[in-house]
């Protein structure tokens, strides 16, 4: 056991103990994993709610706060929470406007998320649910479970809260949302194996001098192995993969929003360096990026490695993308 | 008959199996899965084992059963929770309120069980999950517990040239093909241990 940790059954209670501490603007809920804005029922608002598995910090409790998410509930590392904990949270920041789930595509998340749905529903909220699906990787989506919920969730995340913010009505929220999905797409590379706490050892098998191309943010392995190439050459075939399919979306010369990622063990240094031969392929293929954002924001645990994800932007997307922010991890304009 | 005794007795048993093989359902998920289902099921079947010794309103099998699946669905998490949580739920509606219920009705309660969670989950036999113990195992319970505990393990072993087309596995494409699936795994020893429970050994 090489990490930072008490024990393995302690890790999310004890990060949340430390988000707690260090973020009094936080409603934090250790016992029921739940983290909220304490403002969260005071303006009137619709409700922005999102939650996942632990691992992938700073999502999601890391975007709670001003005009992004109302509230986030934490699973296990790697494990969807449970309905309670999501009607829990939907409650809690409901002001009689509804509230939007973000939920990713992954069969654990979308069948508790949908079963809270339920109960919130029966409860008398009003719910909304937009399902992240942004990764490339998974073509033959009629033999998976379709594509993977990846990097899109912070470009959602964003604009529906930043909508939400400035007072639209839960079905101009949740429109807003889908089509940041719709108009989304992401690639990710795998340079090492993560460790889950669970397991104290590596996912799966990556031999040094190789990678794996096309990666979800699980530590599952990805659609292929290939020997180590340069970033130059990583960017050509991520950015190639995403463009390829954007190209079904919209007109090919539209500005982008742009995320480079890293996984969690990647230094920014790397990752500057990724994102200069993003920037340069995109140039090169004549797509204009509107703003672009590097850094470690959906992770997976201690994995080596990055992703891209673009999406299509219009002038009003562009706007809710500027509108302040103000998150544990994200934040601007204020 | 069979009344809520046995039933606290199966989740029992259950939740020992599980303790027991945790490790090698966790070994099973780590290839093809994101190596927690052990130690995903174990929290939710402890939970079960607490609630049922805190409910003492769930005096019937189906009462039981119902008390277990909320509880895993509110333990778990992942899709084991929801998936073994409508197995459990769905069963003990089925079962409705009698204080006891025969083979034929836990048989056909079962049925009803599994065919929520294909629904839930959208798969189907073939696709490398539960189901391809779970439906092999119900039908075997025609001949006798042992039998659909044996049906229901030779369902799990036959996931293993499967290429897994739900869940997270499906993400490998042919790469899935040569593991056995956890969930598979699982569902065997939720069946087993209804067989050492119906037909202790020695009774065979």
């Amino acid at each position: 056991m090489t990490m930072l940790i008490n024990s393995p059954q302690t890790v999310v209670t004890d990060a949340l103990r430390g988000m707690a501490a260090a973020h009094p603007e936080l409603d934090v809920d250790v016992e029921r994993r739940v983290v909220a804005r304490r403002d969260a029922r005071s303006g009137g608002r619709v409700g922005v709610v999102s939650g996942g598995g632990s691992g992938h910090e700073p999502l999601h409790a890391g975007f709670v706060g001003y005009g992004m998410l109302s509230a986030a509930c934490l699973g296990e590392v790697f494990t969807s929470p449970v309905p309670e904990q999501m009607v829990r949270a939907a409650a809690a920041v409901d002001s009689g406007q509804g509230v939007l789930f973000v939920v990713k595509n992954y069969t654990g998340d979308v069948l508790n998320f949908e079963m809270a749905a339920e109960l919130a529903e029966e409860d008398g909220l009003r719910i909304e649910r937009v399902l992240v699906d942004d990764d490339v990787a998974v073509t033959d989506s009629l033999f998976t479970a379709g594509r993977r919920g990846t990097g899109a969730t912070l470009f959602v995340e964003k604009i529906a809260g930043a909508a939400a913010e400035e007072g639209a009505p839960l079905e101009r929220v949740a429109a807003l949302a889908r089509q940041v999905d719709a108009c989304s797409r992401s690639f990710g590379v795998a340079l090492s194996a993560c460790t889950t706490p669970a397991k104290g050892s590596p996912t799966f098998d990556l031999p040094d001098g190789e990678l794996e191309l096309g990666i979800g943010i699980h530590g599952e392995p990805g659609r292929e192995r290939r020997p180590m190439m340069s970033a130059r050459e990583i960017a050509e075939v991520a950015v190639g993969a995403v463009l390829e399919e954007l190209a079904q979306i919209g007109p090919a010369d539209g500005p982008v929003l742009a995320l480079v990622n890293g996984m969690g063990a990647t230094p920014l240094l790397e990752l500057y360096g990724f994102h200069a031969e993003v920037a340069r392929v995109l140039a090169e293929r004549g797509v204009p990026v509107a703003r672009a954002l590097v850094g470690n924001y959906v992770t997976s645990l201690d994995m080596a490695g990055c992703s891209v994800t673009l999406c299509r932007a219009d002038e009003e997307v562009l706007r809710l993308w500027d509108a302040p922010v103000r998150t544990a991890a994200l934040r601007w304009g204020l | 008959m069979r009344d809520a005794e046995f039933f606290r007795r199966w989740m029992v048993a259950a939740a020992a199996a599980v303790e027991r093989e945790a490790d090698r359902l966790t070994e099973l998920d780590s290839p093809i899965g994101d190596a927690d289902h052990g130690s995903n099921l174990l929290r939710g079947f402890t939970a079960v084992i607490a609630a049922l010794e805190t409910e003492p309103t769930a005096a019937t099998p189906g009462a039981v059963l119902q008390l277990s699946g909320r509880t895993l669905i509110g333990t778990v998490g992942g899709a084991s929770g929801p998936l073994y949580g409508t197995l459990l739920r769905r069963t003990g509606k089925a079962l409705g309120e009698s204080a006891e219920v025969s083979d034929a009705e836990l048989r056909e309660a079962l049925s009803q069980g599994v065919a929520a969670v294909a629904q839930l989950g959208g798969a189907a036999p073939g696709d490398k999950t539960m189901l391809d113990a779970l439906v092999p195992g119900v039908a075997a319970l025609g001949t006798s517990y042992r039998a659909a505990g044996n049906a229901s393990q030779d369902g799990a072993l036959a996931t293993v040239p499967m290429r897994a087309r739900k869940g997270r596995a499906s993400y490998l494409g042919e790469r899935s093909i040569g593991h056995q699936d956890p969930g598979a795994t699982s569902s065997a020893l939720l069946l087993g241990t209804l067989a050492d429970v119906a037909e202790p050994a020695g009774a065979r």
